[in-house]
């Protein structure tokens, strides 16, 4: 038999108590069990640099915001446009959907260099590393939510006289929003992957570069904190993303 | 009375015009404006491509076909053709208002003639008034069909091709619907192509039905129901005619297949 559903209470209570648990063990366990500051320090320790060093880590958190931002906005912009172009032109599709399979495969870690030969030092490379993290699972949801229309509602169309806009607007735009915005939101942590990925690789600003800076002084303390701000970055990109979608989204 | 439809010799088939499959062959068939004619017959036997080639949806191989008078393309130009698919075909992030207006929305192009918003009072007149700003998904299986007759009717159609509307309905919903069908077509004189697998609604809502044979489709029976009933296409789903006319047209539908 399947168990009863949780009553409303619980299911917020309950994830609540989950992490407090895991936060306590982490702060009295782990010290307790011998595991060195340097390799896990302590929430309060973490916290205490949220006090400490609050400018720097907002100095550090604008550049990655900016970055995964705009590469979020460009990425997601430019696969909607080119998911439009290729189900308008099954010639187009087939000539240059492979291609950007291909480009897919290739590792970001192992495109980054290239991006960062060819844009520089500055936050472009990294917008467009983000742009291009996000770009193809969108890219392959969009095509297939603008494609997902049954073959009645395209005669319904027809019977109608409907033009290819119309039908784009009307139909085949708002069948694709629910496989956009689930995209979206794998989107809105890729992003932020995207822009930190980017600052290792060659940055002195940024989350990304705080890490990296962190990792080789031994400061830990930093380094977690940073981790901390960059999951909340995704979590917050998250949030709109999914607030977004519930007011457009209606079914 | 003017004929609504007139097809001659009808080849219909789906690839090239040499490599076709025939769906429909040689096909002869004639229907009275204003007339309810059933469709009845096997899967696969043409049924719902007969419709599609009236709707033009679909362009014959050979043959000729003459609806309303004109090319089935000048008709669906000027609206005077709805079409009811067997799943409801609502647009899930519309209102129901939404939804039966929707060919308000889109066409307006090429449309020869100017429609009004009746959508109103056809909500009212399929007993969906106070269900206007519902979505879709809130409805039930039969509520979702009136909407879908609702928005075919919008235009004030001439002909109405419903292709097994009914066919996803329970029985009673599936008996509701068609009383309600019936009262429609009497009041508003439109002519009606029904699909159906069900021997017992063809012979219940048709003036006349035929039973088309698969591979390739063609009319293998054409049987005029007005003896078996009484004036104005009414019977009861007992009468004694009814049931007997049922046992022929099942004995022609089992040849069929």
């Amino acid at each position: 038999m399947r168990p009863a559903p949780l009553s409303p209470q619980m299911t917020i209570a309950l994830p609540v108590l989950g992490a407090a648990s895991i936060l306590i063990a982490w702060q009295y366990l782990l010290p307790l069990l011998g595991v060195p500051a340097y390799i896990v320090p302590t929430p309060t320790a973490i916290f205490g640099v949220f006090q400490k060093n609050f400018p720097l880590l907002v100095d550090n958190l604008r550049p990655t915001l900016i970055e995964a931002l705009a590469g979020f906005v460009i990425g997601n912009l430019a696969a909607v446009l080119l998911a439009v172009l290729f189900v308008h032109s099954r010639i187009l599709q087939a000539a240059y959907f492979p291609i950007v399979l291909f480009f897919n495969t290739i590792p970001i870690l192992a495109l980054s260099p290239i991006i960062i030969l060819i844009f520089g030092l500055g936050m472009t490379p990294k917008i467009v590393i983000a742009a291009v993290i996000c770009f193809f699972p969108t890219l392959v949801n969009m095509i297939r939510g603008l494609d997902s229309a049954s073959d009645n509602e395209h005669e319904l169309f027809r019977v109608l006289s409907a033009t290819r806009s119309e039908i784009f607007w009307s139909l085949r735009l708002p069948r694709a929003l629910p496989m956009l915005f689930s995209s979206l939101r794998i989107a809105s942590a890729t992003a932020v992957i995207g822009a930190i990925v980017g600052e290792w690789i060659g940055s002195d600003k940024g989350l990304g570069a705080m890490i990296i800076q962190a990792t080789f002084n031994y400061q830990s303390d930093r380094l977690y904190a940073a981790i901390v701000l960059s999951s909340s970055l995704s979590i917050a990109l998250f949030c709109i993303v999914v607030l977004i979608e519930r007011r457009v989204v209606r079914y | 009375m003017a004929n609504a439809i007139e097809a001659n010799k009808l080849d219909v088939g789906y690839g090239g015009r040499q490599t076709a499959v025939k769906v429909l062959s040689g096909l002869d068939l004639t229907v009275a404006a204003s007339s309810f004619l059933s469709i009845l017959g096997p899967s696969g036997c043409g049924k719902s491509t007969l419709l599609r080639v009236v709707a033009d949806l679909l362009d014959p191989l050979g043959g000729t076909i003459n609806v309303l008078g004109a090319t089935p393309h000048a008709v669906r130009s000027r609206r005077d053709v709805g079409f009811v698919f067997q799943d409801s075909t609502l647009l899930p992030w519309r209102t129901v208002r939404d939804n039966v207006r929707l060919p308000l929305g889109v066409g307006r192009r090429s449309l020869t003639r100017k429609i009004e918003d009746r959508s109103a009072e056809l909500l009212e007149l399929m007993g969906l008034s106070g269900l206007g700003e519902r979505l879709p998904h809130q409805l039930s299986g039969g509520q979702r069909q009136r909407v879908a007759i609702a928005r075919a009717l919008l235009s004030e159609p001439k002909l109405l091709l419903m292709d097994e509307p009914f066919g996803a309905l329970d029985e009673i919903t599936r008996d509701r619907l068609n009383d309600e069908l019936l009262s429609l077509w009497r009041r508003t004189g439109t002519t009606i192509l029904f699909v159906t697998h069900s021997i017992a609604e063809a012979a219940y809502l048709g003036e006349r039905v035929i039973v088309l044979a698969a591979n390739p489709g063609r009319v293998v029976k054409d049987l005029d129901m007005r003896p078996f009933k009484r004036e104005g296409n009414r019977c009861s789903r007992e009468d004694a005619a009814i049931v007997a006319a049922m046992a022929e047209l099942r004995a022609a539908l089992e040849r069929a297949s």
